[in-house]
């Protein structure tokens, strides 16, 4: 169709727009704001510019490095666990059973549910006098612990808590995989002789890395993005030991109200982000079906 | 291949494990917002106890609980509705024309999605005081528009990319307009691409914490933010929390079960095929 350049315009333009206006311009601002000192409830006309200061103490700041070391270390295991869990489960749940649709309806529940009432379920669960999860270790006769007061613990706390709720994205997305997979390939293989294993390993897992690709990039991508969930288990807490970057971040700007320190960090967290998402855009390159 | 009893039993009994661990701590919030504060205190492992609704009265009788509910409705079906359909119109024209610049609007849509709300917030927050859109619902819309469209840009592209030209081509020689092609011939074919991508935009908008705890203040607040204030450093009132839990779970759990095909289509759309 040849048609004059305003009409993808038309098209396109408004959404291009608004990303750039509330998206794109505001992480941009984020990066000059890094270079002013400015509080919360003070006129924008009061800031201070200071150069590269907040850039210098951000990144001379110990707590800044471990909390992007939490939230590097968060997001490596709930990841690797929720990949190999997911991916195990639909292996052995990939033929359909009667009843399985209404299964995976129960499983998209988890991902469906606000974040604040997944972090408030889990600090109830997780209490220390009347949590489900010490009641329950109780009747196996393992002591009652203070999941949220311990260092270690609270961290197993939020692993544990999105392990719930994204272990299921894992499992729909290879089941999907699964059932994409030509059927006459795996007659062909089965035919040939081929072991169990080697039907897994060789045959099926080959034949879907790209959406486990996909799927892992995603996870890891979310995994950075994940705050809210936190924000209401621990905040961060027993002392800074499950304070990841973002919630640093939001700490900084929002409770300490210093908000050009706080945008400094953010740089720091977007690198990191944006590698990962070069890394997703080159895998997972989502306008190669064009014609 | 027939299988083994032993083996579907097994399966079964697998698919009702996951099952009952999925459910389990989204059924702790409903128990427990029907339990007595003392109950909640008391005996954990006891399922059997007299329900009341007095955290639900409670929390229902709060003077602003109402105009939370508002302002969350407000927000979540204005922002689902702009969203569709900017989303549904940028996806056409990504999907359909070849123009300068289309890759880069492309691949920056999807670098977008990648960015972390809480790095958003801090310029936000900023740039919302110079546009005098602090406090106000339409600041959190258009937000939650710019947040939601990379991904209903991303899921629907992969729609229209299934509805053969042919059919367009053929209403525009039987005299329809590039818009009457639009509306009469490609959004019912799109059907469930839309009920996907609207479900995954209300859920956002219904949900998000921390942009709309930044940005609102007591009369522009929305359902989770009422909720975390419940958690005090007097503790934690849990019967009520719970209830508000329970109300802010209510409509994503009703979609999710009017609509899970759609939804685990469009959780899979693109990646499965791509």
């Amino acid at each position: 169709m040849r048609t004059s350049p305003w009409i993808p315009a038309f098209y396109v333009g408004p959404a291009v727009l608004i990303m750039a206006a509330a998206c794109l311009y505001p992480v941009l601002s984020a990066f000059q704001l890094g270079f002013f000192d400015w509080s919360m409830g003070t006129p924008w006309s009061d800031a201070r510019w200071v150069g590269l200061d907040s850039f210098v103490s951000a990144f001379s700041n110990p707590r800044v490095w471990s909390s992007l070391w939490t939230t590097l270390l968060f997001a490596a295991v709930c990841v690797s666990a929720e990949m190999v869990l997911g991916v195990a489960l639909a292996l052995a749940l990939e033929k359909p059973v009667r009843g399985t649709a209404f299964f995976r309806t129960l499983f998209i529940l988890p991902m469906m549910i606000a974040p604040i009432a997944v972090g408030l379920a889990w600090r109830y669960l997780f209490d220390a006098q009347f949590g489900l999860v010490n009641a329950v270790l109780g009747l196996f006769g393992i002591a009652a612990r203070g999941w949220l007061a311990d260092p270690t613990l609270a961290f197993a706390a939020i692993v544990i808590a999105d392990i719930w709720q994204w272990t299921p994205f894992v499992f729909i997305m290879m089941v999907a995989a699964l059932a994409n997979v030509d059927g006459a390939v795996i007659e062909a293989s089965r035919i040939d002789g081929a072991k169990w294993w080697q039907m897994t390993f060789l045959v099926k897992l080959p034949m879907v890395m790209h959406v486990i690709a996909i799927t892992l990039m995603m996870r890891l991508i979310d995994a950075f993005r994940v705050l809210e969930v936190i924000y209401v288990l621990t905040f961060g807490g027993p002392g800074d030991s499950t304070e990841i970057l973002a919630l640093h971040i939001y700490k900084t700007a929002f409770v300490g109200q210093q908000l050009g320190a706080a945008a400094a960090i953010s740089v720091l967290l977007l690198l990191v982000v944006a590698l990962l998402s070069w890394g997703a855009l080159r895998l997972s390159n989502p306008l190669k079906n064009d014609r | 291949m027939k299988r083994s009893p032993l083996i579907v039993a097994l399966h079964y009994a697998m698919l009702i494990a996951l099952a009952l661990l999925c459910i389990a701590p989204i059924a702790v919030i409903f128990t427990t917002s029907l339990r007595q504060q003392v109950h909640i205190f008391a005996e954990p492992l006891n399922f059997i106890f007299t329900p009341t609704l007095e955290n639900y009265r409670a929390v229902l009788e709060e003077d602003k609980f109402s105009s939370y509910l508002m302002n969350s409705l407000f927000v979540g079906i204005v922002s689902t509705a702009v969203t569709l359909v900017l989303g549904c119109m940028a996806a056409y024209g990504l999907a359909r024309f070849r123009f300068p610049g289309r890759n880069t609007v492309a691949y920056a849509t999807l670098l977008l999605r990648t960015v972390p709300l809480a790095v958003l917030a801090i310029p936000v927050f900023m740039i919302w005081n110079q546009w005098h859109l602090v406090n106000s619902l339409w600041g959190l819309v258009l937000l939650y528009v710019a947040v939601n469209l990379p991904f209903t840009i991303w899921l629907l592209y992969g729609f229209v990319l299934q509805v053969p030209i042919e059919l367009e081509e053929a209403a525009a020689i039987d005299g329809c307009g590039p818009i009457q092609v639009f509306v009469k011939v490609l959004l019912p074919l799109m059907a469930p691409g839309l009920a996907a991508a609207s479900i995954f935009t209300f859920r956002i908008a219904w949900n998000e914490f921390i942009l709309a705890l930044v940005l609102t203040d007591r009369h522009t607040r929305t359902l989770p933010v009422a909720a975390s204030l419940f958690i005090t450093d007097m503790g934690v009132d849990w019967g009520k929390v719970m209830a508000m839990g329970s109300l802010i779970a209510i409509p994503p759990l009703i979609f999710t079960f009017v609509a899970a095909r759609q939804i685990i289509t469009g959780l899979t759309a693109g990646a499965v095929k791509g």
